[in-house]
């Protein structure tokens, strides 16, 4: 178990020690008071536990390491992630893992805007609500709020599977409710699980594409 | 006036294209979509002349004296700056809208060439890499295909804020050239339309673009320089906040700068000409005192040997080819028109890349299409043109008594019309005047 506090180890000596550790290694980082990119790119099956808040693009394009914040994260939480898991014990500013292709992302608390924003295969649970405009251009994976979702949820959405527990305060263009059949009961139970959110899956109701708007259409102009 | 009937009389309000733009509008409700770059006629280098030396400069022996032509980019911060022959470097363009065998030719003949190809729009191809020694990687607003491996494996990388051929616009890869590969590099499925998001999807101005700089230097240990790349618009406010973001090489793309597709009306109507761009990027590297510290990339229009040279005397470190590219591999040529006829065009005036019918193989992903581009000639061919372009740039170095091609300067040239001489600040030749300078 190796400790970097931040307050005697720049961004940059952390990134590398993080970068260089071995699979099964742990690390534990302090005083980040809100730093930038911190703990960025690892490729190994880390563990790292960071006590505080931290800025923009925390373990952004992660791949197979364990993250885990102790405090609030800031834009572009997971951004990009292709493996691995992040957790973030409270809430989550803009898009939120952005882009990401894999693994697993937990939000305690809530995340704001954007959330899941052109999502391309990552799995995000979010234990609180989420902002508007969330899982807009969402290619794949699943985004699952145990909350309320803010205006426009799914906009422009493309295979992402939308799980909510709560409200939805408006749904984008082309994302509609669809029927929770067996196996998304099931693939939502299994995220429900691993993210350590204790609901029961019949509260949740289920988003996706109309896929209406898949090719350009002159009549669907209207649309935007 | 028609050639026929004199008394005919064209309207110049209303041309023929204009009425046919008007019917084709009428007919269809949609407007126009097309490829490659502006057509319309705007001041460009070739108002511009050199001054080569006389009594008062004396030239450099052709074939003779040394006029070198290396190029170092992006060594403000990155441990590995890029090494180029020639200043002639291959602009972005994705697999998906060109072939694999275009790329691959792309990357074979940037590679005999000495100098450096750029990805897309989808990610990086295996192919590309292979083939290309020293490869770009654009980090755009969609993120197809975004893998930090990649990133990795790049040797620079080019965060793409907008291109000259469309700023402000995003793009749109139609069903029709999204074959399974491609789908599958763009985690999408096959066959709809792919829209290319129009701004990044994790930061929202300058002061963001910043960390994420810093980022994309954390991932990747502060090795690959970080071009950041912008269509020409406000040019001397965007270079500015690109350096103070923390840029190495910034990339300005004028409005000529070629496109796989966007509405007809953007190309032609959104962004200024390459010539005064430049002027405007140096005027902001200058004022911040990182002129030649953070170098400058230039495209958008550049055809000739001419055009690097006007470039690099207006203060560019290099420029970027990518219609003319294309050109070399095959696209237009004559060996083709008649089947360009047969879709509606005609050698030299094919503009629709995105109907993925290209009869040279190049801007498709039909197989057989794509097999009529062997990329050992296309490189051959792209390679030939390249070196042609740098002898050309030599050429006129030497004629201006130049032993490297970055000691060209703008006093090395006057301009031909008072457009061309305010917007790239060099006098109407035979006069001192710059419109525009010393309130005249």
């Amino acid at each position: 178990m190796a400790t970097i506090d931040l307050n005697k180890s720049t961004i940059r000596e952390l990134n590398e020690k993080l970068q260089g550790g071995s699979t099964g290694d742990k690390f534990i980082v302090n005083n980040t008071v809100g730093k930038h990119a911190l703990s960025v790119g690892l490729t190994k099956e880390v563990d790292v536990e960071i006590n505080g808040h931290v800025g923009y693009y925390c373990a952004g394009m992660n791949q197979e390491a364990s993250i885990k914040i102790n405090g609030n994260a800031g834009p572009g939480l997971a951004e990009n992630m292709m493996s691995g898991e992040v957790r973030v014990t409270g809430n989550a500013s803009q898009y939120a893992a952005a882009t990401a292709h894999g693994g697993l992302l937990v939000i305690e608390g809530d995340a704001s805007s954007r959330c899941g924003i052109s999502m391309k295969g990552v799995n995000i649970v979010v234990g609180g609500n989420i902002g508007h405009m969330s899982a807009f251009m969402a290619q794949s994976g699943s985004l699952v709020v145990c909350g309320d979702a803010g205006d426009a949820l799914g906009d422009s959405i493309y295979e992402t599977k939308i799980y909510v527990r709560g409200k939805v305060k408006s749904l984008g263009t082309d994302c509609v409710e669809k029927d929770m059949k067996k196996e998304h009961k099931e693939e939502l139970a299994k995220l429900l699980d691993k993210a350590q959110m204790n609901y029961a899956v019949d509260e949740f109701k289920r988003y996706g594409s109309a896929r209406k708007l898949y090719n350009f259409d002159i009549d669907q102009v209207d649309e935007y | 006036m028609s050639k026929d009937n004199p008394t005919l009389i064209e309207s110049a309000t209303f041309p023929r294209h204009v009425i046919a733009e008007i019917q084709r509008a009428a007919k269809t409700g949609i407007y126009d979509i097309r490829g490659f770059g502006a057509k319309r006629d705007i001041p460009t280098f070739d108002d511009l002349v050199f001054l080569g030396a006389s009594t008062s400069r004396y030239p450099l022996e052709g074939y003779r004296e040394k006029c070198t032509t290396e190029v170092v980019l992006g060594n403000r911060f990155a441990k590995n700056p890029i090494h180029l022959k020639t200043p002639v470097t291959i602009a972005g363009m994705s697999f998906g809208s060109l072939s694999a065998q275009a790329k691959e030719s792309l990357g074979r003949g940037a590679t005999l060439a000495g100098t450096s190809t750029t990805t897309g729009d989808g990610g990086m191809t295996p192919e590309e890499r292979g083939h290309s020694k020293t490869l770009i990687y654009q980090y755009l607003p969609s993120r197809y295909g975004m893998n930090p491996d990649d990133l990795r494996r790049a040797d620079a990388i080019e965060i793409v804020l907008g291109q000259g051929a469309k700023p402000g616009g995003g793009g749109m890869l139609l069903g029709q050239k999204i074959s399974p590969r491609v789908a599958q590099m763009r985690n999408l499925p096959e066959g709809i339309d792919q829209r290319s998001a129009c701004r990044h999807p994790d930061w929202t101005g300058p002061d963001d673009l910043e960390i994420k700089i810093q980022e994309l230097r954390e991932i990747t240990n502060w090795e690959k320089p970080i071009y950041v790349k912008v269509g020409a618009t406000r040019v001397f406010y965007d270079v500015t906040l690109a350096v103070k973001a923390g840029a190495d090489v910034v990339v300005v793309d004028g409005m000529q700068g070629g496109t796989a597709a966007t509405q007809d009306v953007f190309i032609e109507h959104v962004g200024i000409p390459t010539l005064p761009a430049v002027r405007m990027a140096v005027e902001a590297l200058q004022e911040m005192d990182m002129h030649r510290k953070v170098q400058l990339i230039v495209s958008g229009g550049i055809r000739s040997g001419a055009d690097v040279a006007k470039a690099l005397a207006l203060g560019a470190d290099a420029v970027s080819i990518g219609t003319a590219a294309l050109i070399a591999l095959g696209d237009q040529s004559p060996e083709f028109d008649d089947e360009y006829k047969a879709i509606g065009s005609a050698a030299g005036f094919w503009d629709d890349y995105q109907q993925g019918n290209d009869p040279a193989g190049i801007t498709t992903q039909d197989p057989e299409l794509a097999k009529r581009l062997d990329p050992i000639l296309g490189g051959r061919r792209l390679a030939n043109y390249i070196n042609v372009l740098t002898l050309e740039l030599q050429t006129l170095a030497r004629a201006c008594g130049k032993s490297h091609v970055h000691n060209l300067e703008p006093e090395d040239m006057v301009a031909l019309t008072m457009e061309a001489a305010a917007m790239a600040g060099v006098p109407l030749a035979g006069t001192s005047w710059i419109p525009g300078k010393n309130g005249m």
